[in-house]
């Protein structure tokens, strides 16, 4: 399996803080990672860097076998192989659910309005909100509005999903239909990288388990051992608060 | 003491049987009031009419106005009627108005826009011009613009003279007026191509929908725009001369004639208003682009648009909707403060209308009534159409 | 180093911030030397005439020599005394409700709003107990812009407040009235109602009496103020949770005092910053007053350019009073920046 992301000796200031150090990572092709730990532990900033949403300042980043710097041209082509759901959802409100969808395929992608739509109407059936195409944001849940994004961010067909807590705003009884949906993409092959804290996710799909504090990577292993025998004593203080 | 009390008891019980008393008993109470307070003033006003001689009702409009407008759209002399002088007055007040809004909307982005600048020099600059031009009473900055600095042009025999067509001095500036042959060709050529650009757009737009090709709109339609305009000109022989404003002398008075002259009231006028209303346009236009959330532009971004893109097809569409409202209050404030005007006689309808014609006539009550009237309906369907405008783009919520 | 490096990223990040810093820096260099040296280096402070300003600078001996007026109107010179002293009482009251208890601030609060006003009206017109009467036709000058505005601020506020209620009110007759009312003021520019109090009222009372046109200006701009005042508020109420108005009624207060007690004090602490804006809007439409004859500080400066011994001074009399205004209303919307920043923490 290939290296799809490549991460190495990564460093991130904000000001004088150092929000990531030294981070060394990679991400084969179709490989599905959970990155966990406490808030403030650089992780949501770390997969930002990824599809350079945030600039990191030091070391070199990968993708696909591009290498992301000042480079607009680079820029845009990862990003539009890599696709993003954000924990706040950030659907565009003034737009329908299908024109949230067929959006990106027309402009960036420039395919045709009735291609674009018949991609949107695929997607969003597969996360299962067909019916809601012609509805605006502001008129779904917070289950479906996730849901929607998701299937926004596969529209463009990207290679890569980045995840970030996108379950952390949803009432409860909605995290699962979102979660279900992450589970069938997973089973579907996508490479995924995901930060959250919802471990049972991480127990079903993930391949390997990533724990970060305050700006390093502190634990990386496949998820059974992750879960029966971390190592560091972090790492184990983290879980059990978790995991109670 | 406790009989009072005793009695508000009784009252207050009598309140709770019979609760529809709370209900009609104030409102009946209001219009008692109010009628009482117009009739007192309805007799005491015919009653001081009657001794100054004034007959109430509305027929003065027709009679002669016996003044003369310093600048009007329209033709005027002091034969015209009272009714004649109040559309010189409102097409006076629309035209400064209109002017103003124009000017304090480009000015207004403009600086808006640069006041979230990342420059922060540039950034800094326009906070103070929002601060200055904001916290001066609009009367100082007219005064200012009008006496200040108008007052040094020089007087008709002396003019400054630009380009050696424009000439000012203190009674206005003097602009050739354009000569036309064969307008009409250039109208209707003018007006074919703006419905030629109107139908290859939606022609475009519709092939982008079909196909996804996109086609840049914007240069295709100046491309349509100025071929088809020459054109006409060309071949429809459309001319077009100036005619020069020229000094002539008329027993001993310098004055330009066969041009076309813009008053320094007008101009003051117009300057001071798009200044000051810019500042609250560009607050508002601050306002509507920081309300956007930045996780839009992140969402955007991250499926691949562009920063044009995101500019054009997120980021405007919701600042607009934020935008907007506020901007057309601010359009009304303008035309309100237009009213200003008398105060360095711009002959706008407060001038000509409330001033003059109330001097001339003494009818106060239907000239001021009249006037008020006149910007209430201007003040009102402007609000209605916001709320309608406010409706139909509505964002749709649950 | 640091600041070569700030420098680059702020105000030389690419081509167009370059060119940008550069055309400012270029206007400032400019239009800033030539500004300085009229307003201070060439300008002129002290003498008693025109013909003391010798450099090509601003001449401020016009407003040296013009204060008095500028501050006080055409207050005769020799009673200026009681407006000083009417002043100096308002900056004690003022200045110590920050250092004493609040049973004493209780007690300063109600001297500045019940008793204050009528002692310094008392001052400020005279006419009995030994002080000579002063005709509010001589009021002027910046004395009688903080007059207006003061006044106009103090009553304009209830009635907003009660008619802001109005408007939210089940009956229709106050509802309607309330909505006609304020959509009236708030459709016509204030110098129509200035001319309006000036001519058109005088008509409508009987014939003879003559209210001061200081009381009937103060009138309708009380009245046209108080419609802004009632829409800003109105979005207070219309803020405040559904659930406030069930609690109050749940709790057996009627109308009245739920308003009173629960409704209004959450509503007017959303709204400071629209009320500030209309007070810092009020004081800057005082000078409107000038079209009734009426001579604040703008009217005393115009007033003072056309007097023969000094004319051509216009510009350092604008310049002077849009100074004195800026201070007035810069200091205001900071203040009430503050004070909205205060409050947003508290809570």
């Amino acid at each position: 399996m290939s290296k799809i992301i490549e991460l190495k000796d990564v460093n991130k200031w904000f000001g004088d803080f150092q929000v990531l150090k030294d981070i060394n990572l990679t991400v084969s092709s179709k490989e599905k990672i959970v990155i966990c730990g406490p808030s403030g532990s650089g992780k949501s900033t770390l997969i930002r860097c990824i599809n350079r949403l945030e600039e990191h300042q030091k070391g070199d980043i990968v993708v696909d076998g591009m290498t992301l710097d000042a480079n607009t041209k680079n820029i845009e082509k990862i990003r539009s192989e890599v696709g993003m759901v954000f924990q706040q959802f950030n659907l565009f409100p003034h737009l329908s659910i299908l024109d949230n969808c067929t959006l990106a395929p027309i402009w960036v992608k420039k395919k045709s309005k009735k291609e674009a739509e018949e991609l949107a109407n695929q997607y969003l059936e597969k996360v299962q909100i067909v019916d809601q195409a012609k509805k605006f944001p502001g008129q779904l849940s917070g289950g479906q509005q996730q849901r929607a994004a998701i299937a926004r961010a596969l529209c463009m067909e990207p290679n890569i999903m980045l995840f970030d807590e996108p379950t952390s705003a949803l009432d409860p009884e909605m995290i699962k239909e979102v979660l279900d949906v992450m589970v069938d993409l997973a089973k579907g092959g996508m490479t995924m990288c995901v930060v959250t804290h919802e471990m049972g996710f991480a127990k079903e799909v993930a391949d390997r388990v990533i724990f970060m504090d305050e700006g390093s990577i502190v634990e990386e292993k496949p998820t059974d051992q992750f879960f029966n025998n971390p190592e560091n004593d972090r790492t184990k203080l983290f879980l059990s608060q978790i995991l109670n | 003491m406790k009989l009072l009390k005793k009695n508000i008891e009784k009252l207050n019980l009598f309140m709770e049987n019979y609760p529809k008393i709370g209900i009609y008993f104030p409102q009946f109470l209001i219009i008692l009031l109010l009628g009482i307070v117009i009739s007192y003033f309805s007799m005491n006003a015919s009653t001081n009419m009657a001794a100054r001689g004034i007959e109430t009702g509305f027929g003065f409009l027709a009679n002669k106005a016996s003044f003369d407008i310093q600048f009007s759209l329209i033709d005027f002399d002091s034969n015209d009627s009272y009714a004649r002088a109040y559309l010189v007055g409102l097409l006076n007040t629309l035209l400064v108005s209109g002017i103003g809004i124009f000017f304090a909307t480009v000015i207004g982005f403009f600086v808006g826009v640069t006041r979230l600048s990342s420059n922060i020099l540039a950034s800094k600059v326009a906070e103070i011009y929002i601060e200055i031009f904001r916290n001066i009473p609009l009367l100082l900055q007219i005064f200012f613009w009008y006496f200040a600095i108008l007052r040094l042009l020089p007087s008709s025999d002396n003019s400054l003279i630009l380009f050696n067509f424009v000439f000012a001095n203190i009674k206005g500036i003097y602009v050739p007026r354009f000569v036309w042959e064969n307008l009409n060709h250039f109208v209707y050529g003018f007006l074919f191509s703006i419905l030629a650009i109107y139908f290859f757009v939606s022609f475009l737009k519709k092939k982008q929908e079909k196909t996804g090709v996109q086609v840049p709109t914007f240069t295709t339609s100046l491309i349509i725009f100025f071929t088809i305009n020459l054109i006409v000109i060309y071949f429809g022989n459309v001319g077009l001369s100036l005619s020069y404003p020229i000094l002539e002398t008329n027993r001993g008075l310098y004055n330009y004639m066969g041009g076309v002259s813009v008053i320094p009231e007008l101009i003051a006028l117009a300057f001071s208003l798009s200044l000051y209303t810019s500042t609250f346009i560009a607050e508002c236009v601050r306002a509507g682009i920081l309300g956007i959330d930045q996780g839009q532009k992140e969402a955007a971004a991250s499926i691949g648009l562009s920063k044009g893109q995101i500019l054009k097809l997120i980021v405007i569409p919701q600042a607009l909707r934020i935008i907007i409202p506020p901007v057309t209050n601010q359009y009304l404030n303008l035309t309100k403060n237009s009213s200003l005007a008398a105060a360095i006689a711009y002959p706008d309808i407060v001038l000509v209308f409330a001033g003059t014609a109330l001097m001339q006539t003494g009818k106060a009550i239907e000239i001021v009534s009249i006037t008020m009237l006149t910007y209430l309906t201007l003040s009102v369907s402007i609000s209605l159409l916001m709320n309608w405008y406010n409706k139909k783009n509505s964002i749709a919520e649950r | 180093m640091n600041f070569i490096n700030w420098s680059k990223k702020n105000l030389f990040a690419n081509w167009k911030d370059s060119l940008l810093t550069i055309t400012i820096l270029y206007l400032f260099y400019v239009s800033i030397p030539p500004l300085l040296n009229w307003v201070f280096l060439d300008a002129t402070f002290f003498g008693d005439s025109k013909k003391d300003c010798t450099g090509g600078g601003a001449c401020w001996v016009f407003i040296n020599v013009w204060i008095k007026r500028f501050t006080y109107g055409m207050y005769p010179n020799d009673q200026i005394w009681r407006i000083n002293l009417a002043f100096v009482i308002f900056f004690i009251s003022i200045g110590s409700y920050f250092f004493v208890s609040s049973k004493i601030k209780k007690y300063i609060f109600i001297f500045l709003t019940l008793v204050f006003p009528f002692l310094a009206i008392f001052l400020f017109h005279g006419g009995s107990l030994g002080l000579e009467e002063v005709e509010t036709r001589v009021w002027g000058g910046l004395f009688l812009t903080l007059f207006i505005s003061v006044f106009s601020i103090i009553f304009c506020f209830p009635i907003g407040v009660l008619l802001a209620m109005g408007r939210r009110s089940n009956l229709p007759v106050i509802k309607y009235f309330s909505i006609g009312f304020i959509e009236l003021w708030r459709g016509v520019p204030l110098i129509t109602v200035l001319f309006m109090a000036a001519v058109m009222f005088p008509v409508f009372l009987p014939s003879g009496t003559n209210l001061d046109k200081l009381i009937r200006v103060i009138i309708a701009i009380t009245l046209f103020e108080s419609a802004y005042i009632a829409e800003v508020v109105r979005g207070g109420l219309q803020a405040i949770p559904r659930g406030q108005y069930d609690a109050a009624n749940s709790i057996g207060m009627g109308y009245w005092k739920s308003h009173l007690l629960i409704i209004l004090p959450q509503a007017l602490k959303i709204v400071i910053p629209g009320v500030a804006n209309t007070f810092i809007a009020l004081f800057k439409d005082t000078p409107l007053i000038l079209v009734v004859g009426l001579m604040e500080l703008l009217g005393m400066v115009n007033m003072a350019k056309t007097n023969p011994a000094w004319l051509g001074l216009a510009t350092e009399g604008y310049v002077f009073a849009a100074f004195v205004y800026f201070i007035f209303c810069f200091s205001m919307s900071r203040y009430s920046l503050s004070l909205e920043n205060k409050l947003k923490t508290t809570n």
